[in-house]
């Protein structure tokens, strides 16, 4: 490695030296020393003299140049030896003559105590899986519920550290507590006119809640047998060729059942002339959504059908009612009518009743419930019924004592069957 | 307050003590008829006579144990060491006898007695000159250890250490007895053994130093607070027993340390400190601990080398923006 010449500090008030005079050439074998140049400095001309043995590799200095103390004047070393690196790194500094190596600020990097730890910010998807996270950013991880695989670490080889945590502790209430609204763009109101059918619906139902006192009675009906009923009967009549039977034609099917049983609530009250009108005969209306309301096609003589009399016949209403098939006379003249929005999910709701009913039942959906059986919780499965009910026509120990048989029957399919 | 010098603080310490109780003596080279080696003791001799203030031939070991010995006896000695450096021939003085002879006796012989001294670097005094020796005075169970870097904790704790009834190594530094400071103006000042004192407070990071280190310290806390940062400079005072409460709440607060200590780096006293700090604060660090401490060499001679050997303000300075994640 070649040997730096600096210019020596020859006398206490010596800022830098004259080199007056090279006592060797490039190439000349040197022997710690030797005389190899005179300096004059602000107080004599000196000698310079070589402390390590070696060859002169480079004159740096020149005759007459002022050089600053610890400033390079030669290189010494091993014949032939590259001085360029050297030479570089007194260059780099701006100053040639200005000595770098070895000064205390720039060898920091190189202190062995200061162990120096590259940081470099990067995501902290760990390469071997384990999360680097410091032992505070852990606990605060905790602390605040934050799964430290969400975030990113900003210390040395993506560690995740305190103000990592801090950042994502801020973000989450930000975000989550208070829902940022979106820019409302293109604000516009567009105006329908109101459909015939919806004006009708819209009278008929207005007309029924603002006159007809609405109370309702709800019961959840044990369906584990229907539904063990409803699978077998399914499976006989695929194998018949028959239609599917749905719970909701099992419902109404009870219904036509408890109506008959319960002639009081399969009336009409009709305000007009002083009359409640009885029906011997039990026609069920079905409300059916369409593209832009809802209709009630009419199943006629409903208690006297089998439960796949009314699916067969359910299922053909329904398929013309969304085709805009059905004929107005289909739509008339119901005595009780059902609504079913189990299939949308719904557990429970209150329907309107439908003019000139007394009485609507709204089917909720079918539920998996833990249930109290013998002291045990069991899994179970259940149905909500809400009876509305006219309180004109009908009291509620009537409507109750319908629901309860409605009720028994879906709870015992098999007498529906008969 | 008054401003003194730190060789005039320890001077006041020691005669305030000898003119409060005549068993307090000070033995050791050149402090009676020359005034000290750095004019600590000047005028001590005048002021109590050749049976107080004693010089000594150059033999550590031996004054050493005589001092023990008249401690053994009753006496509360003050033994100067010219530097600690010299004191490597006193060992077995100081660490089989002063140290465990209390421990070994059941109790029956005890040491009231002061070994002080500089410590530590020095400048270009080359490697024997130039050693930190308390991490080896503090590993001995039996001595307590305190090193001071102003002239008021000089007064205060070295008035305590000759009070106490146990032996105590006692630290100054050569660089720093003409360095002057304000001295509490308090009668009877005492300052209490194992109690840090935090010089500034901040929370961005601790950094811990004692003697010159806690100027380094101070110094990397002034750059710091140029970046816009509030660095807490602790000055544990006591090396041992060591104040971890005061380092711990420290610790706690800003979540990263760094240790300076002028010391080689291996099994010093930034060594124990970095240990507890992790054993007893892990949850609490959101950064590995750093230090900055003397190179693992022998100190060098050459100016250049002995001043990248110890710790600069600039390392401390670096260190502390590593612990901070700035860099």
């Amino acid at each position: 490695m070649p040997i730096a010449i600096d210019m020596p500090k020859m006398t206490d008030t010596m800022e830098e030296g004259v080199l007056r005079e090279w006592s060797v050439e490039e190439g000349d074998k040197i022997t710690a020393g030797d005389v190899i140049a005179q300096v004059e400095t602000d107080k004599a001309v000196m000698d310079v003299e070589a402390y390590d043995d070696g060859v002169l590799l480079k004159k740096i200095a020149k005759a007459g140049e002022p050089i600053p103390i610890g400033g390079l004047i030669a290189i010494l070393g091993d014949a032939g030896e590259d001085v360029s690196e050297m030479l570089a790194s007194y260059e780099s500094n701006g100053t040639a003559t200005k000595l770098v190596t070895g000064s205390p600020a720039e060898s920091v990097e190189a202190t062995p105590v200061i162990e120096k730890e590259t940081a470099s910010p990067s995501p902290s998807s760990p390469s071997n899986g384990r999360i680097k996270a410091s032992p505070l950013a852990k606990r605060m991880a905790v602390d605040h519920g934050l799964e430290l695989a969400n975030l990113v670490g900003s210390g040395p080889g993506g560690r995740i550290i305190k103000r990592d945590v801090q950042a994502e502790i801020v973000r989450i209430p930000a975000s989550g507590g208070t829902p940022s609204v979106p820019e409302p763009v293109d604000r516009t109101v567009e105006s329908v006119r109101i459909s015939q059918m919806r004006k009708v619906i819209a009278r008929r139902l207005s007309e029924s809640k603002f006159t007809s006192p609405h109370f309702y009675l709800s019961v959840d009906v044990d369906v584990a047998s229907l539904v063990a009923q409803r699978k077998a009967v399914n499976i006989y009549l695929e194998k018949t060729g028959g239609p599917k039977v749905s719970f909701n034609d099992f419902v109404t099917k009870a219904c036509a059942s408890a109506l008959v049983l319960h002639p009081d609530v399969n009336v009409t009250y009709a305000a007009q002339d002083g009359i409640i009108q009885r029906y011997n005969y039990v026609d069920i209306g079905i409300a059916v959504a369409i593209d832009d309301g809802l209709v009630t096609p009419v199943i006629r003589d409903a208690h006297v059908k089998s439960v796949v009399a009314i699916a067969e016949e359910i299922q053909s209403l329904a398929t013309r009612a969304r085709d805009k098939q059905l004929s107005p006379a289909e739509m008339e003249g119901s005595t009780f009518t059902t609504s079913n929005l189990g299939m949308y999910g719904i557990e429970s709701f209150t329907a309107i009743i439908n003019p000139p009913n007394a009485c609507i039942l709204a089917i909720g959906a079918i539920r998996d419930t833990p249930v109290v059986e013998n002291f045990t919780v069991v899994a179970g499965k259940r149905m909500k019924l809400t009876l509305s009910s006219d309180h004109r026509a009908v009291d509620g120990a009537v409507g109750a004592r319908f629901m309860a048989t409605v009720k028994e029957l879906l709870e015992n399919p098999a007498s529906l069957l008969l | 307050m008054a401003e003194l010098q730190l060789r005039e603080a320890i001077r006041a310490a020691m005669v305030e003590e000898m003119d409060r109780d005549e068993d307090v003596f000070l033995m050791g080279e050149e402090v009676a008829e020359y005034n000290g080696a750095y004019k600590v003791s000047e005028g001590m001799r005048d002021r109590y006579g050749d049976r107080r203030v004693i010089d000594t031939p150059i033999s550590e070991n031996g004054f050493a144990g005589l001092g023990l010995g008249a401690a053994m006896d009753g006496l509360r000695p003050i033994i100067e060491f010219m530097t600690w450096n010299f004191a490597f021939v006193a060992m077995d003085q100081i660490i089989n006898n002063a140290a465990k002879i209390r421990y070994m006796s059941g109790g029956q012989f005890s040491f009231p007695i002061v070994f002080r001294g500089p410590n530590g670097a020095a400048g270009q005094l080359a490697a024997t000159h130039n050693t930190s020796v308390e991490a080896l005075y503090s590993c001995f169970p039996g001595l307590k250890v305190i090193s001071i870097s102003n002239p008021d904790d000089a007064k205060g704790l070295l008035k305590s250490a000759i009070r106490d009834d146990d032996p105590v190594v006692f630290l100054e530094s050569e660089f720093m007895y003409g360095m002057r400071g304000e001295v509490s103006d308090a009668e009877d000042y005492i300052i209490p053994i194992g109690k840090a004192r935090v010089a500034r407070e901040g929370d961005a990071v601790t950094i811990i130093g004692h003697n010159k280190s806690y100027w380094r310290a101070l110094e990397a806390a002034d750059m710091l607070k140029a970046d816009g940062y509030a660095a807490e400079v602790i000055d544990p005072r006591t090396i041992r027993p060591l104040d971890w409460e005061t380092v711990l709440a420290s610790v706690r607060k800003t979540n990263r340390c760094v240790i300076v200590d002028e010391s080689n780096p291996f099994a010093s006293v930034s060594s124990e400190i970095a240990f507890q700090i992790q054993a007893r604060a892990f949850d609490d660090l959101d950064a590995p601990l750093k230090r900055v401490t003397a190179k693992d060499t022998p100190a060098p001679y050459a100016k250049n080398l002995i001043e990248y050997y110890l710790p600069s303000a600039e390392d401390v300075y670096r260190a502390c923006r590593e612990v901070m994640y700035l860099d």
